[in-house]
This record gives structure tokens, C-alpha cells and sequence, in this order.
């Protein structure tokens, strides 16, 4: 797949790579376009390039103008370079908007054996279909604008094997964390993930997205997962798959894309499914996670590199080693992101509310990844469900993700967060306090008021 | 900015500077530049927001705000600096402070890429010698420091060490075409080839 797209080799080693697929979005984009402007250059490939906005959008009413103008002034000039340039553009009430790596995958954009870069760390969520997807910098997005094509370096592959399946009110979001948990937070630097096995195999293309969006997380620019019939029954019909004839074409050379049987990898690691737990991050890198029964770990008997890291994160948290994070009080609970906004995300999450109420003097939110999935949510009749139970019901976007819209945290909040990192201030507020978990055990803390185990409550 | 107002440009085979240290792991981004200053469409204005959160909780005591490291262009880091985010606000934010290297154990790979497209190397060393670049800084920070991009080595006044600096990396530098936008549309030619091959672009003929 890699030699497919290749261009040249260029000085130095690295490689002139062909983009089959550019997602822009409103907060990487505008200083590349300005770059193309002051060079006098064109966009090499609008056809190729996809645009939408999701970072910046208000989650309660999103007419415009936006009561921010910096906001309001970011998405005027993507709309301004799009049409300049001639690019697809999926706007507000478009009906296909949302946060981009939910859209790209919903309306078939992403497909196996292409490569697809996104000025966004999370573009390795895409990898989850077999493609080659990376996140790059705006001085690369400016790259690709001009000339299709970047300079990248060949990755090592770990391959992580995930024999058996999850344990009932155990999910996709636990199994990544889990595993970002006991490999760090930097061991995937100059690797690509690739995740395979039996547990991975029984997963949707839904929960494959939400273990390659973390990939990242763990230090590998790459998720990837082989493409299989879970894959193309996901794609079939949607909005920019193939069609008719092309569509057998196409199943005929997504299939021959797999890495084989005998591939040798750069390291390979193993993993047994059914022995995780629920988990959930009690500390400020998406690696500080612990199994929801077990005890906050004692510094003192972490490595050197760790124990530094883990002092910090207890004086940040106000958190004791050796306590517990379950009945842990919490303050506000999201339900929404890239890693988890997804139809099936709402499902899990609205099966546990219904018949429920959030409790008193928690703030509850389903922010839905894309403007489809709020109308399957709708038609599904989740969002009654949610409202009945005490959420707000908000409009599509990235939201408290990283809080670059009005949804934060304010002063020394807990947030029971579906999101993917828990960085200091990530939320909004400097002193903010974030604790990842899985959509179900996000809506248990909002029922509960506190850190819960989801299985004591299915 | 400071006493050095250019931004990198060309050839960039060496930095001569003061250098100051910033010690911990996993820096993230988000610490760099948190995201409510990504509420722009220039960089322009980033350099005195870099670090504003970690800056506004120390009070002034933060390295980046003490008058000592004033005009330092070399900056000393640990393990897995600029994780997360793919926002080249971070290293826009540290170039336009200031940073015109940077040393550290390791780099994360989109922070480490951002930083080559604008000129500014990451070196690299174990974590041993980081360590006693870091003490040796500490003690007396008022010299200038060498980063010598093909000698691979940082200079101190009285010592020297070795750095890594990958090749790709340090001959794009040398060269000054680490800005890769002329290279990458130079080849026309090749990117047809490709583009005219691929199956997802070529109604998945078979080639």
C-alpha cells in the first residue's frame, strides 16, 4: 500500500507520499491557505480534499453569526477558501456536518488502501478501515494543499493481538485504554499500531474507530486494522462508496490489501480480551488508567520515568495513592468526541439511561459526532430517552473534547469524559480535572454522581 | 523577538544561543499552547501565549518567564515533549518566544515533523545526557551554546556532547530544503504516474 503511493524517494530517506484522501477542518486550514495565497499556488486536488467544521461549533444553537467572533471569523474564512478553491464543504445544517473523523468514515469518504491525512492527531482514527491515516502539521496540510503529495518517513509496525472477546459492560474504549496503560504513553513513537486478533475481529467498524482513534494517544502517529467483511458491509451504500460495478471491484482489491498470514512485524504484543476490566484514567496522560476495582498505584513502585509524572498527577487530581477512583465524586459528565460521538456510542449509553435520572447537581451532555448521527439518535428515539433522563440533547461538534467552543469546565470541575485525553486544561479550565472512561460508564457516574462500575447497573 | 528577530531561513547548519532547561515527561501540546489560542488564523500572536497556563500557575517562576532565559534560543527537554495534538500552534508558539532548537530524549513524531517544516531541529540524546546538559545549564546559565547540525554535537563553553539528529532530518536542515514545499512539486511527472494508478481514484481497474 505504502509503494502504491509513492512518489520518490527523497534525500535523506524519507518519502514523497500521494494523498488519496485531505480532511480540513476550521482550525488547522486557515494559516495554509494564506501560505498558498502568498506563494500564488492553487490546490492541486480539490476533488481529493473534503472540508467541514466541527472544532470551534457552539453545541447549544449554531446560527449565525456565532456570539464568538473569533469562532464566527474562522469558520467565514473556510467557507471563503473553499469556494475560492473549489472544495466540498459539509457546513452547518448541511445534514452530513459533524466532527470530521465521524463524517469521513459515516459518508464513506474513508475507505481501505487509501492514505488520508487531517491536520488533526486523531486522523489515525481512519486507520480502522486499512488505510494509511496520519495527522499532520499545518505547515504539511499547506503541503498537501499545493502538491497532493509530504514527506513521510516508513513507520515500524507492533502488531497487538487481542485474543478472546470483552466481558459483558466491558467496551472498545476500555480495551484501548487498557492497553495504552501497560505499553505507555510513548511506546508507539516511530511505530504504527496494528491491532488483530480474535477480540478485534468481533468488533464493529464503530468500536474498531474508537481503538485507532487512541492509537495516537499511545505514541503511533498510525492505528490500523486489516479490512474484512465487517469493514465492507459498514461501507456498502454510504454517500462516497463505490457503486455497482465499481463496488465488486473494489471488495475484489480491498481483499487482497490485508497483511498476510506470514507478515513479519518490528514487535509484536498480546493481549487477553476477557481480562479487562472497566478502566478509567485518574491522572493527566491518557497511560495513568486503572481497572475500576483496583487501588490508585504507590509512586514508589513505579519506574523512574513514571514515578515523576505520577507525583504531578496526584498533586493536579488531589488524589492519594493507594485510594480508589470508583465513588469518586464528579461534577460533569460528557458524552460525545471523536473517540465515542458515534450512533452506537448513543446506544450503549442511552440503554443504561433509560429509566433513569442524572443525579442531583451533575451536569449531563450527549454531544452527537455528526449531524447524521443526530438524526439516527432522534429516529432511534434515544434523544427522548437522554432528555427523559436529565442530559441535554446539544447539537453536533467537537465540544468539551478540548473545549475550544463555549462547553468547559469551570475552575476545579471532575469530568466523567468520553473524550480521549485528560492533558491539564485540556477541558477548558486550567485547573480542570478530566477522568476518560467509555460512554456506559460516563452515563453511570451521571446516574450515580460519582465513579461507578457500569456492570452493577446492567 | 528579542535578539533575534528573523525567523529561521535557508541553510540552517548551526544554533548559537543561551539555553535554559524545561524538565518533566509527556509535555503535551495542550500545555504548550492550550487550545482556546488556537482561536485564530494567523500564528502571529502565539508567542507570549506559550505555556500561558503552566506560566500563570507558577506566578513568574516558570523558566519561560524568568529574566535570566530572556532571549534563549536553545531549549533543554526531557522525554516525549509535544505529545498529543497535531498543532503546529505549539512549535509556532515556542519559535516565535524565541526557540530556535530544541534537546531532548525523545520527540513526539508530529510535534518533531512541525518543527522540521520551520526550520527548527530537535536533537536527541540518552537520557543520561540529557541530564548533564540539564545540571551543566543549571549551574550557570548565563553562557552561549553551540548546536552544530552536521557535527551532531551541542557545545557548552567548556564541553561538549553528542547529539542525534536523524539524517533525513539533518540534511533537509543543512541543505535549507527543509521547507518541503518546492521538492514535493517538483516531481509532477511521478505524482501522475501514481495518481493515474491508483484503484480507488481509476474506478478500481485492475494495473
Amino acid at each position: 500500500m505504502w509503494d502504491l503511493h509513492r512518489i520518490a524517494e527523497l534525500p535523506g530517506g524519507s518519502t514523497q507520499l500521494f494523498v488519496g484522501l485531505h480532511l480540513i477542518h476550521e482550525v488547522t486550514s486557515p494559516q495554509a491557505f494564506f501560505a498558498l495565497k502568498e506563494k500564488g499556488l492553487r490546490v492541486r486536488c480539490p476533488e481529493q480534499t473534503v472540508a467541514t467544521v466541527d472544532h470551534i461549533v457552539p453545541t447549544t444553537s449554531q446560527d449565525r453569526p456565532f456570539a464568538d467572533p473569533l469562532a464566527e471569523e474562522m469558520l467565514c474564512t473556510l467557507e471563503e477558501n473553499c469556494e475560492i478553491h473549489n472544495i466540498k464543504f459539509y457546513g452547518l445544517k448541511s445534514g452530513n456536518q459533524g466532527i470530521v473523523h465521524v463524517i469521513a468514515p459515516e459518508l464513506g469518504l474513508t475507505q481501505p488502501g487509501m492514505t488520508v491525512v487531517c491536520g488533526d492527531s486523531h486522523t489515525s482514527t481512519h486507520g480502522a478501515f486499512g488505510a494509511i491515516a496520519f495527522g499532520i502539521g499545518t505547515s504539511q496540510v499547506r503541503d498537501v494543499l499545493a502538491s497532493q503529495s509530504l514527506t513521510m518517513n516508513k513507520l515500524k509496525v507492533r502488531r497487538i493481538w487481542v485474543n478472546n472477546t470483552l466481558k459483558k459492560g466491558v467496551y472498545a474504549k476500555d480495551l484501548i485504554l487498557h492497553i495504552i496503560h501497560t505499553l505507555g504513553v510513548k511506546a508507539g513513537v516511530g511505530y504504527a499500531y496494528e491491532f488483530a486478533g480474535p477480540a478485534i475481529a468481533s468488533l464493529s467498524m464503530e468500536e474498531r474507530m474508537t481503538i485507532c482513534n487512541m492509537a495516537i494517544e499511545a505514541g503511533a502517529r498510525c492505528g490500523y486494522i486489516n479490512p474484512d467483511e465487517v469493514t465492507f458491509k459498514y461501507l456498502e451504500n454510504r454517500l462516497h462508496a463505490p457503486k455497482e460495478r465499481n463496488w465488486t471491484q473494489a471488495i475484489s482489491w480491498w481483499k487482497t490489501i490485508s497483511s498476510d498470514e506470514k507478515a513479519i512485524f518490528d514487535d509484536e504484543v498480546d493481549f487477553d480480551a476477557s481480562k479487562i476490566p472497566p478502566t478509567v484514567t485518574w491522572g493527566i496522560t491518557p497511560g495513568q488508567g486503572i481497572g475500576i476495582d483496583e487501588k490508585l498505584p504507590d509512586p514508589e513502585s513505579l519506574s523512574p520515568s513514571e514515578k515523576t509524572i505520577a507525583q504531578e498527577a496526584y498533586n493536579y487530581m488531589g488524589l492519594t495513592p493507594g485510594g480508589t477512583i470508583l465513588d469518586l465524586p464528579i461534577d460533569v459528565c460528557f458524552i460525545g468526541s471523536c473517540t465515542n460521538g458515534r450512533l452506537n456510542d448513543l446506544k450503549i449509553a442511552a440503554s443504561i439511561a433509560k429509566g433513569r435520572h442524572v443525579a442531583k447537581g451533575i451536569k449531563a451532555f450527549v454531544v452527537p459526532g455528526s449531524e447524521n448521527v443526530a438524526k439516527a439518535a432522534e429516529d432511534e428515539g434515544l434523544v427522548e430517552i437522554f432528555k427523559n433522563a436529565g442530559f441535554e440533547w446539544r447539537k453536533p461538534g467537537c465540544s468539551m473534547c478540548l473545549a475550544m467552543n463555549p462547553d468547559r469546565l469551570e475552575g476545579r470541575q471532575i469530568s466523567a469524559s468520553s473524550s480521549n485525553r485528560n492533558f491539564k486544561g485540556r477541558q477548558g479550565s486550567a485547573t480542570g480535572r478530566t477522568l476518560l472512561m467509555s460512554p456506559a460508564m460516563v452515563t453511570a457516574a451521571a446516574i450515580t454522581g460519582r465513579v461507578t462500575d457500569v456492570r452493577t447497573l446492567q | 523577538m528579542k535578539d533575534q528577530p528573523s525567523y529561521p531561513k535557508g541553510p540552517i547548519t548551526q544554533i548559537y544561543g543561551q539555553a535554559f532547561t524545561l524538565r518533566g515527561d509527556d509535555i503535551d501540546t495542550d500545555r504548550i499552547i492550550p487550545a482556546r489560542f488556537l482561536k485564530c488564523i494567523s500564528f502571529t500572536s502565539l508567542g507570549d501565549k506559550v505555556f500561558a497556563d503552566d506560566r500563570s500557575e507558577m506566578n513568574g517562576h516558570h523558566p519561560f518567564d524568568l529574566n535570566i532565559n530572556k532571549g534563549a534560543s536553545i531549549l533543554v527537554v526531557n522525554d516525549n515533549f509535544g505529545c498529543g495534538s497535531s498543532r503546529e500552534h505549539a512549535p509556532q508558539a515556542l519559535m516565535r518566544w524565541g526557540i530556535r532548537a530544541l534537546i531532548g530524549q525523545s520527540f513526539a513524531e508530529i510535534f518533531y515533523g512541525n518543527c522540521l517544516s520551520l526550520g527548527i531541529p530537535c536533537a536527541t540524546a540518552s537520557a543520561k545526557t540529557i541530564n548533564a546538559i540539564q545540571n551543566h545549564i543549571e549551574n550557570d546559565n548565563r553562557h552561549y551554546w553551540t548546536l552544530k547540525i552536521k557535527k551532531k554535537k551541542i557545545f557548552s563553553n567548556d564541553q561538549a556532547w553528542e547529539v542525534d539528529i536523524q539524517q533525513g532530518p539533518l540534511e533537509m536542515l543543512a541543505t535549507g530544503k527543509w521547507d518541503a514545499i518546492s521538492q514535493l512539486m517538483s516531481n509532477e511527472e511521478d505524482l501522475l504516474k501514481v495518481k493515474n494508478k491508483l484503484p480507488y481514484l481509476n474506478q478500481f481497474k485492475k494495473f
